[in-house]
């Protein structure tokens, strides 16, 4: 236990103090400001104005797409370009450790970054009178949607020494699962509903609405297990190549 | 303290390494010499547990590199040949993390960062960050690195390459004091680093132990006196004067081998006596089982060594 926490703690330290991880945390910051704005101001696209998040949830789940592969692309990429994974596998350290301690580190910047976007929040709360459901629910989601996206994001920096190709490559299979929706539409019948149940978005959409969905909630989770476990597997399978 | 045997790794199709045994004890500096691509630190990535053999064993202190690998990489030390750093920390706080990476208590953490800063005399550079280092200091924090967690066995590859002599000679006496307490394994491609350093050599090319013996008998074989591995049947005490007297013969020493009786015979500079010894032996009426020059393989090996000092 002692070791992940080594590992997350140097790993938070790094993206506290390299100028990336603030540019992609004021860029997702920047994004879902137009989106919630757009969303909460009367015009003539938007005649009935809503006091929600919808907006801000709806764009973030996009943003998130790019960002999470922005903030996992180094954590193993670079150990490889390095060579200091030749010195973390040959310390006492088992590999689910130096996996786990580093999407740690990765999801608490993203926690970091969504806690900032609270002030959305405080605004509703003062000049309008939002429903509070909706709100907290969307945070639950979204976090759990961004869970996922990260773990994707460390199996992609996992498998390769160049972050340019991790990146890339999470953000592949994280496009491909968010459009599966459009997908499922050309298809009936029961390959339509496996099409639909894989999606990454379709799991979000009830959180927006205000339902917690354990069905919605385990589909993150256990997405995010499996992402992390090939994480593991490909970490080990670096030894035999 | 290592007992290696059997080691064969394969990338893809083609063997790094055959066949490799070997033993080191406690306290010993072991020498892995041969030029690059040899399988020196393809041998040394088996023995830290960075990946495991094709087929073979190793155990270091009786433990398993592959079934107990945690227990074998708490008691290595091991600095590979891409000396590696994270350029964005300084010299303490890489330190530091590496002691918690090895489990060791923070308290030790701190009293060791001060003595390896101590012995790696790094100590006007302990909040520099690595980035910063120039190529020598880097290597030296490499080593601190290595020994922070006072391991049983050092694992160091190419320590000295491409650093500048000064710091070469640094580098080879701080490894010498180190193999007082520790055993210490390092490879090079470097004959007279490898003869200044450790206790024992292994030469190994193209996968192959082919030489093993200490630096002095290394250099002898190497300074031009041709050696020649006969076997001969006949009787002991006769062949051994008659070989003598050939001309261009310095000395002959015998062997018995399961019943086989293999003369060493060492010759004059530039002699070829090969056709003078088969002669012999026919003319006495004993049989002649096999010859071969042992001086020459090592001599292609070493073409490929570098003898000098410049790398």
């Amino acid at each position: 236990m002692r070791t992940v926490q080594a590992v997350a703690w140097k790993e938070i330290q790094i993206y506290f103090s390299s100028p990336t991880a603030y540019i992609v945390g004021l860029i997702f910051l920047a994004m879902t400001g137009v989106f919630f704005a757009r969303d909460i101001v009367q015009t003539q696209a938007n005649p009935f104005p809503e006091a929600s998040l919808s907006g801000f949830f709806q764009g973030a789940t996009i943003i998130l797409i790019l960002m999470a592969p922005a903030l996992t692309m180094r954590l193993l990429a670079e150990e490889q370009k390095l060579g200091t994974i030749e010195l973390l596998l040959t310390s006492p350290v088992r590999d689910w450790e130096i996996v786990v301690g580093k999407y740690i580190a990765s999801l608490t910047f993203l926690l970091v970054t969504v806690a900032a976007t609270v002030y959305y929040v405080i605004l509703l709360v003062i000049f309008a009178d939002p429903d509070p459901g909706p709100m907290w629910a969307g945070y639950l989601g979204l976090v759990l949607y961004g869970a996922t996206a990260l773990s994707i994001g460390i199996l992609a920096s996992t498998l390769t020494s160049n972050q340019i190709v991790a990146a890339v490559v999470a953000m592949g299979i994280l496009l491909v699962l968010y459009f599966t929706d459009f997908a499922a539409g050309t298809l009936t019948g029961l390959p339509a509903a496996i099409v639909q149940e894989i999606g990454i978005k379709s799991h979000f959409d009830d959180f927006d609405r205000g339902v917690i969905d354990t069905k919605h909630v385990a589909y993150y989770l256990i997405v995010t297990a499996f992402f992390l476990f090939l994480t593991i597997r490909a970490l080990e399978s670096r030894r035999w190549r | 303290m290592i007992q290696a045997t059997g080691l064969t790794h394969f990338y893809g199709p083609n063997p790094a390494i055959e066949d490799v045994s070997f033993g080191v004890n406690r306290g010993e500096i072991l020498g892995f010499l041969g030029p690059n691509g040899a399988g020196k630190t393809t041998t040394m990535r088996i023995l830290t547990g960075f990946m495991p053999p094709t087929r073979g064993k190793v155990t270091l202190d009786g433990y398993d590199v592959v079934e107990q690998s945690l227990d074998v990489r708490r008691r290595v030390g091991y600095l590979p040949e891409t000396v590696p750093l994270y350029t964005d920390m300084t010299v303490t706080g890489y330190l530091r993390y590496m002691g918690t990476l090895r489990g060791m208590p923070s308290r030790n953490i701190k009293r060791r960062i001060e003595d390896v800063i101590d012995v790696c005399r790094l100590d006007d550079y302990r909040s520099s960050l690595i980035a910063k280092l120039s190529k020598g200091f880097r290597q030296r924090v490499g080593i601190a690195q290595a020994i922070l967690h006072e391991p049983d066995v050092l694992v160091l590859d190419e320590p000295t390459i491409g650093i500048d002599p000064i710091q070469v000679v640094e580098t080879r006496s701080l490894i010498k004091d180190l193999g007082k307490q520790q055993t210490v394994v390092l490879s090079s491609h470097i004959l007279p680093e490898v003869s200044m350093i450790c206790e024992r050599v292994l030469i190994i090319h193209e996968g192959h132990i082919v030489a093993e013996d200490t630096p002095a008998n290394l250099a002898e074989r190497l300074q031009g006196t041709d050696l020649l591995e006969v076997e001969i049947g006949g009787p002991p005490e006769e062949v051994t004067p008659a070989i003598r007297e050939i001309e261009g013969v310095a000395s002959v020493r015998r062997r018995s081998l399961a019943n086989r009786e293999v003369y060493t015979v060492r010759l004059l500079q530039g002699a070829d006596v090969r056709d003078d010894i088969s002669r012999t032996v026919v003319a006495r009426d004993w049989s002649l089982l096999s010859m071969q020059s042992v001086g020459m393989t090592l001599e292609e090996i070493f073409l490929r060594l570098t003898t000098d000092e410049e790398n």
